[in-house]
């Protein structure tokens, strides 16, 4: 009998599978694998998908300067209700003055590459190349205390830096709030 | 008129019927306007409708910078009735403007851990078997002043980051197991294809239960500010994640970390640590009317209280309404249909006697859930959580009929 009902589970197992890799409809187009490439510039807290290339400080100073400081300001401290601060805030995130900036709160270097590589700069994105993210992302990160000067980022480096945040997120706790009814 | 079947009038019938109503609406009226009213003239006919020239409710607008493109706008709660928000005065929240794409070149990229990668066109898109849904849309960051302290002045600025709408799209299990999703897939990263590529990491199981890939808004197209010509819908879940614009959806093994996921819609502890991938909408509910800023009649008499409730969990099962600052509460009605994730209005018969009163709604969504006060609140996660606050909202009905906001002590 239950060898019976695990034959009939394996078959139905089996058929969902087959029925689930088959498709249905017969709609949309292969999509080509360069068109994939193109397409994916999303990068990962492991470095997938960083492109090859390689930045530091002493050239993102001068990336920042034409780039990035007519809103985040000289020193990335931002401007008030505008734009958002790049650097400070390390260690007052438990304070009753918590100030989030990247070097305080973003949890990964990679966000801080794949956030200026999909929006920056704001007004007209898409236009850096690799280096000069890469250079960007090393400047912002000196500024913040996080790397030296001179420190070289690139798709084996990136990865590597530990934001001072990066233990700082918790899943979703709620319901968290108690009520007294 | 004559017909074989006048109980039952054939379709020529009707058509007739309509023409000459046509006709008497359309001919040219010599009587001068009184009252204030016109009498019918053909020229009111307009292709694309507008709501009557007397009617002003408009959303309000905030730019959070001096770059054009990011900001929001919000739904004015205190004039609409019932669950579902116009087009027209449906909320926005833009991170880096709105795009204007043409659907006939616009394509839908699924790829990653799949066994076919594969592109749609909104052609292929449309062809697939659709459902039409009503639910809410919410910001994550709806009412977050009143969380520090601000204590909004209005409905509109502190809860009109939500609208009720109904959606018609494909669901996007379908379109998944069309391209034949892996075993690993765990999560979904969808992108928008507007200019900061604005991309929210998904978890799986959210994808194959209820999102939709949406095209229709309220029975016609999307409007280009919610996404046109394609959306991801994700019903109950903070609107940030409810990417526009939706260009692309790659399955992956684990999440982008992206900065709108991260560095934002994340909540920030008093104890220093921050909630990630916290998406869910809780239960809330706030009186629409009567509410700061507006004014009603002095002195005794009556006055219906209505409002919204809406969870993210479920449906809402319960709303109370309590006119003598929060110490008795009193159940209110609440509009059928009520749906899941959907807003569901309230009302509440209130003989007011004229003094001045403080009035506020609190509500259970059917997990039981119930919403908290402010106090509650700040009690469990601090004053810096910002999204996802949720708590009861109080206004004051002035001995004058002026109604205002309940001033906050931090």
């Amino acid at each position: 009998m239950f060898r019976l009902l695990f034959s009939a589970v394996g078959l139905a197992v089996f058929a969902w599978v087959a029925f689930a890799q088959a498709p249905v409809y017969g709609l949309g187009r292969t999509a080509a694998p360069d068109e994939i490439r193109k397409a994916d510039t999303t990068v990962f807290p492991d470095g997938t998908g960083l492109p090859v290339g390689h930045g530091d400080a002493v050239l993102g100073e001068a990336i920042f300067n034409s780039r990035c400081a007519l809103c985040h300001n000289a020193k990335g401290e931002g401007r008030k209700g505008e734009y958002p601060a790049l650097v400070g805030g390390i260690g007052s995130l438990g304070t009753k003055k918590p100030v989030k900036t990247v070097g305080s709160y973003w949890p990964y270097a990679t966000t801080v590459f794949d956030h200026i590589n999909r929006a920056m700069p704001f007004n007209s994105p898409h236009i850096l190349p690799p280096n000069d993210v890469y250079s960007a992302v090393a400047y912002i990160l000196h500024l913040n205390g996080i790397i030296g000067k001179g420190d070289e980022l690139n798709e084996k480096t990136l990865p590597q830096v530990k934001m001072p945040n990066r233990d700082g997120f918790v899943p979703d706790s709620r319901p968290d709030i108690k009520v007294k009814r | 008129m004559s017909s074989p079947h006048p109980a039952k009038p054939g379709r020529r019938d009707l058509l007739v019927a309509g023409a000459t109503a046509l006709a008497a609406c359309g001919k040219p009226t010599e009587s001068a306007p009184s009252d204030g009213q016109t009498a019918g003239n053909a020229a009111n006919m307009r292709p694309y409708g507008e709501r009557s020239a007397f009617e002003k409710p408009v959303r309000a607008i905030r730019m959070l910078s001096a770059s054009s493109g990011t900001g929001s706008s919000r739904t004015p709660l205190a004039d609409l009735y019932g669950m579902v928000t116009p087009s027209s005065l449906t909320y926005e929240r833009h991170h880096a403007g709105v795009p204007t794409i043409d659907p006939s070149k616009h394509q839908l990229l699924v790829h990653g851990l799949v066994d076919r990668p594969l592109v749609f066109t909104m052609d292929d898109i449309r062809r697939f078997p659709s459902v039409s849904r009503i639910c809410f849309l919410e910001c994550g960051g709806n009412n977050l002043g009143d969380q520090r302290g601000e204590s909004t002045p209005n409905v509109q600025q502190s809860h009109g980051l939500v609208s009720g709408v109904q959606w018609t799209g494909v669901p996007l299990s379908i379109v998944l197991r069309e391209a034949g999703l892996k075993p690993a897939a765990k999560w979904m990263i969808a992108e928008g294809v507007d200019n900061c590529r604005m991309a929210r990491s998904i978890p799986i199981a959210k994808a194959l239960d209820d999102a939709l890939l949406v095209y229709g808004q309220n029975g016609e197209a999307l409007r280009p500010e919610q996404g046109y010509p394609l959306r991801l819908v994700l019903p109950g879940w903070e609107g940030n994640a409810n990417v526009k614009w939706l260009g692309r959806l790659n399955l992956v093994d684990q999440p982008a970390m992206s900065s709108k996921e991260t560095a934002y819609y994340t909540e920030l502890r008093s104890d220093g640590k921050a909630e990630i991938f916290s998406f869910a909408m809780e239960a809330r509910s706030v009186i629409t009317r009567p509410s700061g800023g507006r004014k009603i009649a002095p002195g005794p008499g009556f006055h219906q209280i209505d409002g919204l409730a809406w969870s993210g969990r479920g449906k809402i099962k319960l709303v109370e309404v309590s006119v003598d600052g929060g110490t008795t509460w009193a159940k209110a009605e609440l509009q059928e249909p009520v749906l899941d994730k959907a807003l569901t209005a309230f009302r509440f018969p209130w003989q007011w006697d004229g003094r001045e009163a403080v009035i506020q709604s609190r509500c259970m969504d059917e997990t039981g859930y119930l919403q908290p006060t402010r106090e509650e609140l700040v009690a469990a996660r601090g004053l810096f959580s910002g999204y996802h606050y949720n708590a009861i909202k109080p206004w004051k009905v002035l001995a004058s009929g002026e109604v205002t906001s309940v001033p906050i002590v931090v």
